[in-house]
């Protein structure tokens, strides 16, 4: 599929209900936007990521997709940092609940990286794996459409391949897209993920791609996986975290750990959140909203009498224990997927890998 | 990968959304403890729980707090819930009268062992308004008392006056097919009972520690010296189950408040069997 492929299939998602949303430049960063054609793409734009520091720069080419993670990722659409859950009416002593109505809009969201689906595949084990699966999210995720782009490179915060998450687009999408450039071509290798990609993509008649075309395309994403910024050792990790709720690591980290919950807030799997009750102020209406949490704050865990975690330390190592550790035992997978947003945007760069080293070389 | 086929989701499905339910009874338990009657403002059957489970409970407009069931499980047309009042949720409910509206979300959780406790000795240990979570398992037990062989309720209040249903307790004291013991931390002058921690009833009572099956619920310092007790006496651990608790919002999993190492407490518990929890049991912060 060459350019004019692609903008035609951005308009064919249009045309079928899909409101796109995709990469996009805003406050100096790539954010999720909506993508009317392909110029709201990030064109010939990429991203220089080191613990702490996030920079777009421009490409030598004119690349779509040639850029890593930002600072959001498919948890703002399908879990939104705020959302309201139900309103109380109030009439004489009788109260009345309206529950909010299900999301009904269709989203097509163009240019996930592999991280971004394994991270979604993630969540829906959270909100939708237990025996009282989240109705708004489940509404959301039924009614988005994944259109996947394998990497071909990797940023320096990256560490997909250590998470056995990237970069090649897998199972959750539904179309994979892998960004071909050189001197003389600029296309894209397309595939069908699911009967509801194939339908899509089927009336755009696109060519069959060579073998040869196919294995360019494998080679530059198997080429990203060799350059990743960072590493991550998950070999006994695990185990490893459960037993060193004592170390003395956790007071390193929190001498420079500011609690400012950015980390949390980037991730792609932190799904903790909190619900507040706004009144009007003759108390007869009042509507529960469900808003992002984090638990590096205080209150957090809050019981009669004080916070369970007071200390940063208590705190950082809840983040990282159930994320690489505890989130094993509950799920069955990792709660970490190796995008390496908690290390770029961290304001301090405390790097998850290094700190995990750390660990590693203390308690061998 | 979790599958998305199915049934379209349904707002009034929602675990999150709440029922209107009216308060038919408001009773002073103590200064600062009270107990709730409540049926669905809709009428018909109350939700029903097992003994343990807990509900949340919404005081409009405040917001709303975990409360376990204290009443009995056979009661299908309403819910009771004994509540000390401490935060401002719990201080809205209190302000409640007869009619007035609650909502309610639930039943969540993981209840206390009744049908493996069938055949054993049943030994309940409480702590202050952890009580009411193991009433329902007295009235259980009571009501099926052929299935179970003896029954031991050791309660440790703070003073006499923060004991809770002392009309109940003074019935159960005067049956013979159960022993209650009753124990305060700071006596007054009207008590001739014992003072001091619940352990130390724990030392007065015999106990057939292969047979026992222990519930434990109060502050997480006295089930840890409960347990240390009971495991003194000879009670397997595998047979103590001790009640949690953490900060809750959703009660089903999905907002992370309530984790305590790998468990969220609202529904991998609150009740746990010991040996389950005992990694991350008393680790400070956890």
């Amino acid at each position: 599929m060459d350019l004019a492929g692609l903008a035609d299939f951005v308009a064919a998602l249009w045309s079928a209900g899909y409101r796109v949303i995709g990469p996009t430049v805003g406050d100096g960063a790539i954010v999720y936007g909506e993508v009317r054609s392909l110029s709201d793409l990030p064109q010939g734009l990429t991203d220089q990521q080191e613990a702490g520091q996030y920079r777009l720069v421009r490409r030598n080419d004119d690349a779509l997709f040639g850029f890593h993670v930002g600072p959001h990722s498919l948890k703002r659409l399908l879990l939104p940092p705020k959302e309201r859950l139900f309103t109380t009416i109030r009439k004489g002593p009788a109260l009345t609940v309206v529950p909010e109505q299900i999301p009904t809009e269709k989203i097509a969201f163009l240019g996930a990286k592999a991280c971004e689906i394994q991270a979604m595949l993630t969540q829906d084990q959270v909100l939708l794996g237990g025996h009282h699966p989240d109705v708004q999210y489940l509404a959301r995720r039924r009614n988005l459409l994944i259109i996947g782009t394998s990497c071909t490179s990797a940023g320096g915060t990256c560490f997909c391949t250590s998470m056995g998450s990237g970069p090649s687009v897998g199972e959750g999408a539904d179309v994979a897209l892998t960004e071909v450039i050189s001197e003389s071509t600029h296309h894209f290798i397309v595939e069908a993920k699911s009967s509801r990609g194939a339908e899509l993509l089927s009336p755009l008649r696109l060519p069959s791609a060579s073998s040869s075309e196919q294995q360019i395309a494998a080679q530059q994403v198997a080429a990203a996986a060799k350059q990743m910024g960072r590493t991550l050792v998950t070999d006994g990790l695990k185990e490893l975290i459960a037993q060193a709720m004592d170390s003395s690591h956790w007071d390193s980290v929190a001498t420079r750990c500011l609690s400012c919950a950015n980390c949390t807030l980037v991730c792609p799997t932190c799904f903790c959140n909190t619900v507040e009750d706004v009144t009007d102020l003759a108390g007869e209406h009042s509507e529960r909203w469900r808003r992002w949490d984090s638990c590096f704050h205080e209150d957090f865990s809050y019981l009669h009498g004080g916070a369970v975690r007071q200390s940063v330390k208590s705190r950082y190592r809840q983040w990282l224990s159930h994320k690489l550790s505890t989130w094993i035992d509950q799920f069955g997978r990792s709660g970490c997927v190796g995008c390496g947003r908690c290390i770029t945007f961290c304001p301090v760069g405390i790097d998850l890998t290094a700190e995990c080293a750390t660990l590693q070389a203390r308690h061998p | 990968m979790i599958a998305l086929a199915g049934t379209a989701p349904d707002a009034t499905d929602s675990a999150l959304v709440p029922s209107p339910y009216v308060v038919k009874r408001f009773v002073c338990e103590t200064d600062d403890t009270f107990t709730l009657t409540l049926a669905p403002s809709a009428g018909g059957d109350a939700l029903r729980f097992a003994p343990g489970q807990f509900n949340m409970l919404y005081g409009f407009p405040a917001g709303d707090v975990p409360i376990s069931v204290s009443g009995p499980t056979w009661r299908k047309d309403v819910l009771i819930h004994t509540i000390r009042a401490v935060g401002p949720v719990t201080k809205t409910l209190a302000q409640l009268q007869r009619g007035d509206s609650v909502l309610v979300r639930g039943p969540f959780g993981v209840p206390w062992p009744i049908a493996n406790a069938e055949g054993q000795d049943v030994l309940l240990v409480a702590g202050g308004i952890g009580l009411a979570p193991l009433r329902p398992v007295l009235y259980h037990v009571l009501k099926h008392r052929r299935r179970y062989r003896s029954l031991t309720v050791l309660y440790g209040a703070r003073t006499p006056s923060d004991i809770l249903f002392r009309q109940e307790i003074a019935k159960w004291q005067a049956r013979s097919d159960l022993r209650f013991e009753v124990t305060v931390d700071r006596s007054d002058a009207s008590w001739h009972g014992h003072v001091g921690v619940v352990t130390q009833l724990l030392d007065r009572i015999e106990l057939s520690p292969l047979q026992t099956c222990a519930m434990v619920c109060g502050p997480e310092v006295m089930m840890h010296f409960t347990r240390l007790a009971l495991s003194k006496r000879g009670v397997p651990s595998s047979q103590m189950y001790l009640s949690m608790e953490r900060n809750m919002k959703c009660g089903v999993g999905s907002c992370g408040h309530c984790q305590l190492g790998p468990f969220f407490i609202c529904k991998d518990g609150p009740v746990f069997e010991y040996p389950r929890i005992a990694s991350v049991f008393s680790v400070k912060e956890l």
